[in-house]
């Protein structure tokens, strides 16, 4: 993969010192030196040496991690479940955080509880779960149909492209958040796995749309590069062509772009729990753990500010990262 | 540029109406409906109900007089729930409150967020650029329905500067938690917009040609890069348009206004069709409006996409 | 006669990932009033850092004027402050650049993008620039300039925009210009006209003229004097006929002979093997020793050394004076 005369890759060969030289003129090929390395590792090892990206990712592992093992674990050394309420009679169930039911400091609940009296950091974690598990799968499900979308439409060209574009653009123009919004309120389900379908099926069908057009913008401008022509030439099929050679060009702003979906759609997620339309008890996610907390602020404002902490933090990784993605695969692409 | 813009608008119309037809169908197909309460009525009374709202014709008749009586007279009837009110007048009184939090707003982020982007830009990688875009990369990663409640905690609860909620006309010391809020992610969006467009403006040929002639950098700044480097701020406007609805939604719940960001809510709870499909159109029709404007404004801004 | 511009061992690096990059390293050349002297390399080589130091127009972050001088009329520009600098630049020192396109603003009016220089430099009113950017759209041969003066640049075609950059430098007659390949980026025929533009009114007005290339038949038609430079350094440097009748350079040789001759018998184009080298990672010895047809075992230890050749001839190179005898020349004696 490291000689392979591609144009993307020639581009991203450029970074260097022969950008920096020569800032009049670079012929793309005329000089242009070859670096031993991949392309993948080039970018990895740029993705390593940004100290926010890092941080960013491990943040990103650790709250993942954290909130899938976190309840059980949870459970396991304190004997609790995030739904737990423990039937006391006390009138107030709610503790700060690090205080124990008389008052003193205890580690039962780093986070407190809520004013059920549920372990507010065994929810944030569960919530983590729904939040993180809605994020990543939107963004994989919109990622497959926008890339072959797209990528069918970019090399189909001519009518095919036409019609597909105009498709995408009638989307586009539809004010679709009120349809969601819509949608979601009237169609409201009781089951965890029908509000679950309900909001992919919300959110899947608007995201995949900047998707698609980026993808065929890549493949509209890789499709009259040699190495296409090259392929056809020796008679390679159509869809080969599109799926093993085009697409594996675009992965860089498509891997670019998904890191930086899945924090927007996780936000989408937590605005319509937050309103109601997601998700709802008993399940929760970090928009309706907010919800609840939002009514309590005056008396338990920790049941708002650790689940809004958390998911903010989680945001703030995921939003480095991708911007991180973004400078290390291609430092050109800077369009915020 | 004038058939531009009447192909725009033999666009708009079609899908305004489109928009209203979906959203009439989802109505109609959903469970539940507006007269349905705690108490299950008898099978009397909810027939009398239906036949008073012509709940009882066939759907193409019930699709037919809403779409007509639309068209015709722009009358899209009277609130199921809010008694005797039409949907015109609710609207007409909620939309204010819902424009000034929303305009505010907007212009506040543009105000703060192109200033402190195009600083930014130009001290590249000094502390203030390094500052200002941490406080962006926090005001894109704070929820908006996050970061309203711990504002109110903090001024409202805590210093008792501000008041935490309802509406008390405008201008009013209610609006500033509010706009605050809402606008805390589009300063953040466009901040980096702009810091982002002026960079790569920056760094371009003509910019050097700029300086080349003599020119001091003030005035390469502001008579050469600005124009260019704030065009992806003017093409943001459109979708954030779109983003601030929401983002409208949520604030007037917190904070209690009574905009129509809220009556839609309630609206969609109570399925109360008439409001739902007034303000849904309306909506669209708004959307619709400020998308083109945009995008005539680009064009007018743009003079290589001008003359096309 | 003096010389308008002074150049010594001027120094140009980049700070870049890879370490530091020396685009100009240890440059001299003399520009007299009234010649045009040419600065020949391929990509990389350092020909358009030098010009953009000599106006000071050089990145910085990455890069970095080092050391050195280059004193115009008599002054360091490189000590002067930022403000005396900005003067100097436009009015007295004019650059135009490779791709017309991108170098003119296309959100702005060619009219208003002309009329910016005398209004800057010369004080003129709007009046008065406005008809002096008349007047110079008409000199560079642009037709029916009252009317086109209100359009955008992308209305122009390649080389008539490339006709408005030298009229926007040449507008406040500046004593230098600087052309960083001007016609690189246009189609032959329009190549022709662009040059013959620039000779002609570099009779009319007396202007220096500074012009870079990597195209050697547009050096021979144009200039006084060559530079030949390469990973930073100078080569070779002589009169434009001396250089190309008998040069002194293994590269120069090189670049010679890459030239297409109609003439010849159908066979392989030549060019020069390799690659240029990579400018962060500079092997001892002479830059150019990997590529080199006369190449020994001093060139890759040794840089070599700056031969003068003749009382307007030097290169750079361990048999410069072997080079120079086999192209036919008789080089003076140590």
């Amino acid at each position: 993969m490291s000689t392979e005369k591609n144009p993307q890759h020639d581009e991203l060969i450029h970074i260097g010192p022969e950008m920096a030289v020569a800032e009049a003129d670079v012929h793309a090929d005329e000089g242009a030196f070859l670096r031993g390395t991949s392309l993948w590792r080039d970018a990895w090892r740029r993705l390593l040496k940004n100290k926010l990206a890092v941080f960013g990712l491990v943040v990103v592992i650790v709250v993942t991690i954290a909130s899938i093992a976190g309840p059980a674990l949870i459970q396991q050394t304190f004997g609790f479940t995030p739904d737990y309420i423990p039937n006391n009679d006390k009138l107030t169930r709610s503790f700060p955080p690090f205080t124990g039911p008389d008052g003193k400091f205890s580690w039962l609940h780093p986070m407190g509880t809520d004013n059920a009296g549920r372990d507010v950091m065994a929810r944030v974690l569960q919530g983590g779960q729904i939040s993180l598990f809605v994020g990543i799968l939107s963004t994989v499900i919109s990622l497959l149909i926008g890339v072959s979308y797209g990528a069918i439409a970019g090399y189909a060209g001519g009518r095919v492209d036409n019609l597909m574009m105009r498709i995408v653009d009638v989307f586009y123009s539809l004010p679709y958040i009120i349809i969601v919004i819509v949608l979601l309120s009237l169609f409201r389900s009781q089951t965890p796995r029908g509000q679950l379908t309900l909001l992919f099926i919300a959110i899947g069908s608007v995201s995949w749309l900047t998707m698609a057009r980026i993808v065929r913008g890549q493949i509209l401008s890789l499709k009259n590069q040699e190495f296409v022509l090259a392929a056809r030439a020796t008679g390679v099929s159509g869809s080969r062509i599109v799926f093993r050679h085009l697409v594996p060009n675009t992965l860089g702003p498509v891997i670019v772009y998904a890191t930086l979906t899945v924090p927007q759609i996780m936000l989408l997620e937590a605005f319509l729990s937050f309103l109601g339309f997601g998700v709802q008890a008993p399940l929760s996610s970090w928009g309706s753990l907010a919800a609840d907390g939002v009514t309590n602020i005056a008396v338990f404002p920790w049941q708002l500010i650790f689940p809004g902490v958390t998911m903010a933090l989680t945001l703030f990784s995921l939003n480095f990262l991708g911007d991180g993605l973004r400078d290390a695969l291609d430092p050109q692409m800077r369009t915020v | 540029m004038l058939r531009f813009i009447v192909r725009r608008l033999l666009i708009t119309i079609p899908t305004i109406l489109v928009v209203i037809s979906i959203t009439w169908v989802l109505i109609k197909l959903a469970p539940g409906n507006f007269y349905s309460g705690e108490k299950k009525l008898s099978p009397a009374v909810e027939k009398n109900i239906r036949e008073k709202y012509g709940l009882d014709k066939p759907w193409y008749q019930q699709y037919g007089k809403t779409m007509w009586t639309i068209i015709r007279h722009l009358d899209f009837g009277t609130s199921l729930k809010y008694e005797g009110q039409s949907v015109n007048t609710i609207i007409r009184r909620s939309f204010p409150v819902s424009a000034a939090v929303g305009l505010m707003a907007y212009l506040l982020a543009l105000v703060v967020g192109v200033t402190a982007g195009s600083i930014a830009a130009l001290k590249q990688n000094s502390k203030w650029d390094y500052g200002s875009m941490a406080l962006a990369m926090l005001g894109i990663s704070i929820p908006n329905f996050v970061l309203g409640p711990i504002l109110v905690l903090i001024f409202s609860l805590g210093l008792y500067w501000l008041p935490p909620a309802r509406w008390e006309g405008f201008p009013s010391r209610n609006m500033i938690l509010p706009v605050l809020t809402l606008s805390a992610l589009y300063m953040a969006y466009i901040a980096r917009l702009t810091r982002a467009g002026m960079l790569e403006v920056l760094r371009s040929d003509y910019i050097r040609t700029a300086r080349a002639k003599g020119l001091s950098e003030r005035d390469v700044v502001l008579k050469h890069a600005l124009r260019g480097g704030l065009m992806p701020v003017v093409s943001y406007t459109g979708p954030s348009l779109a983003f601030l609805l929401t983002g409208t939604v949520v604030v007037e719940r917190i904070f209690a206004l009574p905009g129509l960001g809220n009556y839609f809510i309630q609206a969609s709870f109570n399925r109360d069709e008439p409001l739902i499909i007034g303000i849904v159109a309306f909506i669209a029709i708004i959307l619709l409006t400020m998308n083109l404007l945009v995008d005539i404004a680009y064009a007018y801004l743009d003079p290589r996409v001008r003359y096309q | 006669m003096t010389n308008l511009l002074d150049v010594k061992n001027l120094r140009t690096y980049f700070e870049t990932d890879d370490g530091v990059v020396k685009a100009v390293d240890d440059i001299s050349f003399q520009l007299k009033r009234g010649e045009t002297l040419g600065i020949v390399g391929e990509s990389g080589s350092g020909k358009s850092v030098t010009n953009l130091s000599i106006i000071r127009l050089v990145p910085d972050p990455p890069g970095k004027i080092v050391s050195g001088e280059v004193i115009f009329n008599g002054s360091d520009l490189l000590l002067l402050s930022n403000e005396a600098i900005r003067k100097i630049r436009g009015r007295r020192i004019a650059m135009i650049f490779q791709d017309p396109m991108t170098s003119l603003n296309p959100y702005m009016k060619i009219s208003k993008q002309l009329m910016e220089m005398t209004q800057l430099h010369l004080g003129h009113s709007k009046a008065q620039a406005h008809d002096h950017a008349i007047r110079m759209m008409e000199t560079v041969g642009i037709p029916d300039a009252h009317s086109r003066a209100g359009s955008y640049p992308h209305e122009f075609s390649g080389g008539m925009r490339q006709r408005v950059m030298i009229a926007m430098a040449l507008s406040c007659e500046p004593e230098l210009l600087i052309a960083d390949e001007p016609t690189t980026a246009l189609d032959v025929t329009i190549q022709a006209q662009i040059l013959e533009l620039i000779k002609k009114l570099k009779r009319e007005t007396g202007t220096s003229v500074i012009l870079i290339t990597h195209d050697l038949g547009v050096v021979a038609g144009m200039t006084d004097h060559v530079i030949v430079m390469y990973a930073g350094k100078i080569f070779e440097q002589a009169r434009t006929t001396e250089l190309f009748s008998t040069p002194g350079n293994p590269y120069t040789k090189g670049l010679l002979r890459s030239v297409p001759d109609p003439t010849a018998e159908q066979g392989k184009l030549y060019q020069i093997p390799g690659l240029p080298p990579d400018m962060a990672h500079l092997q001892p010895g002479c830059p150019f020793a990997a590529r080199c047809d006369y190449v020994q075992d001093i060139c890759r230890r040794e840089f070599p050394p700056f031969v003068k050749l003749n009382s307007d001839h030097y290169s750079l190179c361990h048999f410069a004076r072997e080079v120079y005898r086999e192209s036919g020349g008789t080089p003076v004696q140590e």
